[in-house]
């Protein structure tokens, strides 16, 4: 695909890439259980071992080889954040799209409604979704995706708002297109680049609120491990076994720092003023 | 009289490597003080370019001198060379030797900034006045460049202001320095042709005055006939022509100037109008009626209605098949308000719009002026012209393939454009794109919005040729709405003139261009600019357009009209 090239030309681009493949590479293995040890399986006399040859990142209180529970624990936080990012991204396009072309009282009703919610911080909101609705990871799924559709709103409706009053959609309205065919070919086609580079950057969002909710014990629930758990259970031995808070806590900088770079890279790449077709 | 300027094979690249991307590939021509220079060229011949290398401004385009040499003569004898100089030198060069003003007034001047306090800081940091001097001073400039009410004019944001008024501000600011160089990049182009004209005299009068020399860059060899001692024809970086006005005017040598003064469009006045008529009895296949529209005008935070701007106010006409019926006018005249309103875009306030259902369920399509904007630069050539017949309920099969290859082909174009996106064709061939596009469902009008204003002049002319073969060939009755009175001489059958939402002179196009009636028919054609009209001076004319804003309420007394011929009638006038 062009883009993917272009993407790997960009200097940031090919870091954050090779970062975010990496990380998926061992979310997949995660998942299907290819990991070197069961991540949940206690092997009580192996308790807190540093890191070796064995135990690559060493092992927990319970003598869980934290590589594994790592990777078991990326596919997890991988999962509610993609799947958030994906609910925020429909919900707020949707949203979005419909405040630009319906204006007036929608537009005022449906963004004001956007801004109450963009007024609370993100963390805060996702605790009280969480609070109503109870732990667990669809809650975390709904609740962060909840949080972050304004932005997709936002993000949405302004370059809507223009294009819907760019001529070859006064054009289309002369020929009689229905306003699906004018709200998909002409709208949506031409917001593929914002979103693009909005989705990124939401899922390096999206996987810090993830953890900072199941650091506080209202995401993923243990033993499943997800990066905030880990980190969570790591607190009380930070000094004798800091191979435990290292990790995790480098896996989340790490991820975030890819979604930034490859964003960073996309919004270069598909900036129209860098472009030569437009947008 | 003394050289001002010479600048002697002067090249200019952009770019990593400005040798390779040369844009100006050795220019050479002097300037006496006093004079005016006119450099001639369609976009992308290096006119601008080699201006802006006068000052150096090029520098901050991302361009680079690299050869030549530019000298500027001071009074007393010395001469500098632009082309060493630094930038703190070149700073006061700017400020106060050579002044420039631009195409677009409206971001030339800081909007959050009253137009007094952006002259007031021109004469601050030109000549040092501060205070009340420098509030004299400025108004003394605004009455310089004529506008009217100068001392309240000072207290307006450019917002308030006129595209024109805006112009003059412009130039009021560079007189702050009294330079003896004026650079004028094609500073009339954005402008209303009445407007234009103001302008330019204005121009011309001030050139007299100050007695200062200018460099006037234009796309339009018909506009520096009454301005330019000398011109210069630029194609490609190159200066293909120069010489005196009168000796490249009638005289062309190089094929590309000749090119050029055949592509202006000419007008003349009602005699080149076209001679295949159509039939006059024939029953109207659009009929207008007392046509209103209005948008209400909101005050306060419950957007109480205080008003309405009447954009068009009973407008009626026909437009019989197979004939042209170009509406011209300029500007907030409500022409392109009533194209609208026919295509549904806008709602009517009152009115009949009455289509007769012809060949389609959808008798009347649009072409828009800007053809960048009116392509969804996302879809393929396929999808575009795709979408009329599938907005009709048609699908996407051989049948319907076969008609835009069939429409693709006679506008000039080939089957191998289907794949293709907008971005890669031209202006010219994008606006065939939209004509064929207009044409897929076989419509009996197409209204044609500022069509070709957007084209340079020879793509302009080919356009023009097109759309009337296009017309013999499908019977197609056309709208025609511009604000350039020559291309309505090309292609219309019958004119009609709207100033300030109405229709005040309508008829046979000969009639109405060769013997205009109403007063602002006459103005618009005498604005018009012309090879011929070499040296005419114009008085500086300072007529404002009404407000259109009229309160709530308001109806506008019923016209009378008068016959001045067969097919030809005319808007009494109050006060005439």
């Amino acid at each position: 695909m062009d883009l993917l090239k272009v993407v790997l030309r960009h200097p940031s681009g090919r870091i954050g890439a090779a970062i975010i493949l990496i990380f998926l590479v061992l979310a997949g293995l995660g998942a299907v259980g290819l990991t070197p040890h069961d991540p949940l399986k206690q092997f009580v006399v192996d308790r807190l071992k540093p890191p070796s040859l064995t135990y690559w990142f060493g092992t927990d209180l319970l003598g869980r080889d934290t590589f594994s529970r790592l990777m078991l624990g990326i596919s997890e936080s991988f999962i509610v954040a993609f799947a958030s990012v994906a609910v925020a991204a429909t919900a707020g396009t949707i949203i979005g799209l419909f405040a630009a072309w319906w204006g007036h009282l929608w537009d005022g009703v449906l963004m004001r409604t956007m801004d109450v919610l963009l007024a609370f911080p993100a963390i805060l909101l996702a605790l009280l979704i969480v609070a109503i609705e109870g732990a667990g990871m669809v809650t975390s799924i709904v609740a962060i995706g909840i949080v972050y559709t304004p932005i997709f709103a936002r993000v949405v409706r302004a370059p809507a708002l223009a294009i819907k009053g760019r001529e070859f959609v006064e054009a289309a309205r002369t020929f009689g297109s229905s306003q699906g065919y004018i709200l998909t070919r002409h709208l949506l086609l031409n917001l593929v680049a914002p979103l693009t580079v909005q989705i990124t950057l939401a899922l390096a969002w999206a996987l810090l609120t993830e953890s900072g909710l199941s650091f506080l014990g209202l995401g993923t629930q243990p033993p499943a491990p997800s990066l905030g758990v880990m980190l969570a259970e790591s607190k009380s031995m930070m000094t004798r076994a800091p191979w435990l808070m290292i990790f995790p806590g480098l896996t989340i900088m790490l991820a975030i720092l890819g979604f930034n770079l490859l964003g960073d890279a996309l919004r270069d790449i598909l900036d129209p003023r860098t472009q030569g077709r437009g947008a | 009289m003394s050289t001002l300027l010479s600048v002697r094979d002067l090249r200019v690249g952009f770019g990593r490597a400005p040798e390779d991307n040369e844009v100006v590939k050795g220019v050479s021509f002097e300037l006496a003080a006093g004079k005016t220079l006119a450099i001639v060229g369609e976009s992308g011949s290096g006119k601008s370019v080699t201006a802006l290398s006068v000052n150096r401004l090029v520098d901050f385009g991302g361009g680079r001198i690299t050869g030549g040499s530019i000298a500027l003569y001071r009074p007393d004898g010395t001469a500098v060379d632009i082309t060493a100089a630094d930038e703190p030198a070149l700073q006061r060069i700017r400020g106060r030797e050579i002044g420039m003003i631009f195409q677009e007034p409206m971001t030339s001047l800081n909007p959050v900034h009253t137009v007094g306090a952006q002259i007031e800081e021109a004469f601050r940091l030109n000549r040092g006045l501060v205070g009340a001097a420098a509030t004299r001073a400025a108004r003394d400039a605004l009455e310089r460049v004529r506008i009217p009410d100068a001392a309240q004019r000072l207290k307006y944001y450019p917002h308030q202001l006129s595209g024109g008024m805006r112009q003059r501000v412009m130039i009021a600011m560079v007189l702050a320095s009294n330079p003896r160089l004026l650079i004028a990049d094609e500073p009339t182009t954005a402008l209303d042709v009445t407007v234009q004209a103001q302008i330019m005299a204005l121009l011309a009068e001030l050139r007299q005055e100050l007695d200062m020399a200018m460099i006037f860059i234009t796309h339009d060899i018909g506009l520096v006939a009454g301005i330019a001692d000398d011109i210069m024809v630029m194609q490609h970086g190159v200066a293909v022509e120069q010489g005196a006005l009168d000796a490249v005017l009638d005289d062309p040598r190089h094929d590309y100037t000749r090119h050029l003064l055949q592509a202006v469009p000419h007008f003349n006045a009602g005699s080149a109008v076209r001679s295949d008529g159509t039939a006059r009895n024939a029953a109207p296949i659009v009929t207008v009626d007392n046509l209103a529209v209005r948008f209400p005008v909101t005050r306060g935070p419950f957007r109480r209605k205080t008003g309405a701007v009447h954009a068009v106010d009973g407008v009626d006409f026909d437009l019989r098949p197979g004939e042209t019926l170009a509406i011209v006018g300029e500007s907030g005249s409500g022409k392109s308000t009533t194209a609208r309103a026919i295509l549904g875009l806008v709602k009517a306030t009152r009115g009949r719009i009455e289509a007769k259902a012809g060949r389609s369920g959808r008798p009347v399509q649009m072409v828009f002026q800007d053809p960048y904007a009116s392509l969804n630069p996302r879809l393929d050539v396929e999808a575009l012209l795709a979408e009329p017949a599938i907005a009709a309920g048609q699908r996407l099969d051989a049948t319907l393939r076969a008609r835009m290859v069939f429409l693709l082909e006679r506008v000039g174009l080939t089957r191998e454009a289907l794949p293709r996106y907008p971005h890669q064709f031209s202006g010219g061939q994008r606006q065939r794109l939209c004509i064929a596009r207009a044409l897929m469902l076989n419509p009996d009008v197409v209204v044609l919005d500022e069509a070709v204003s957007a084209l340079d002049v020879s793509v302009q002319a080919r356009v023009l040729d097109l759309l009337i073969d296009l017309q013999r060939e499908f019977g197609l009755a056309y709208l025609f709405i511009s604000h350039d009175m020559a291309v309505v001489e090309r292609i219309a059958h019958r004119v009609a003139v709207m100033y300030a939402g109405q229709i005040v002179e309508i008829g046979q196009a000969a009639a109405v261009l060769g013997a205009p009636q109403h007063s602002y028919t006459r103005r618009l054609i005498a604005a018009v600019p012309a090879i011929e009209r070499r040296r005419q001076h114009f008085t500086v004319d300072v007529t404002q357009v009404p407000s259109l804003v009229r309160p709530l309420g308001f109806e506008p007394p019923a016209a009378k009209w008068r016959e001045a011929g067969e097919d030809h009638r005319v808007r009494v006038e109050e006060s005439a």
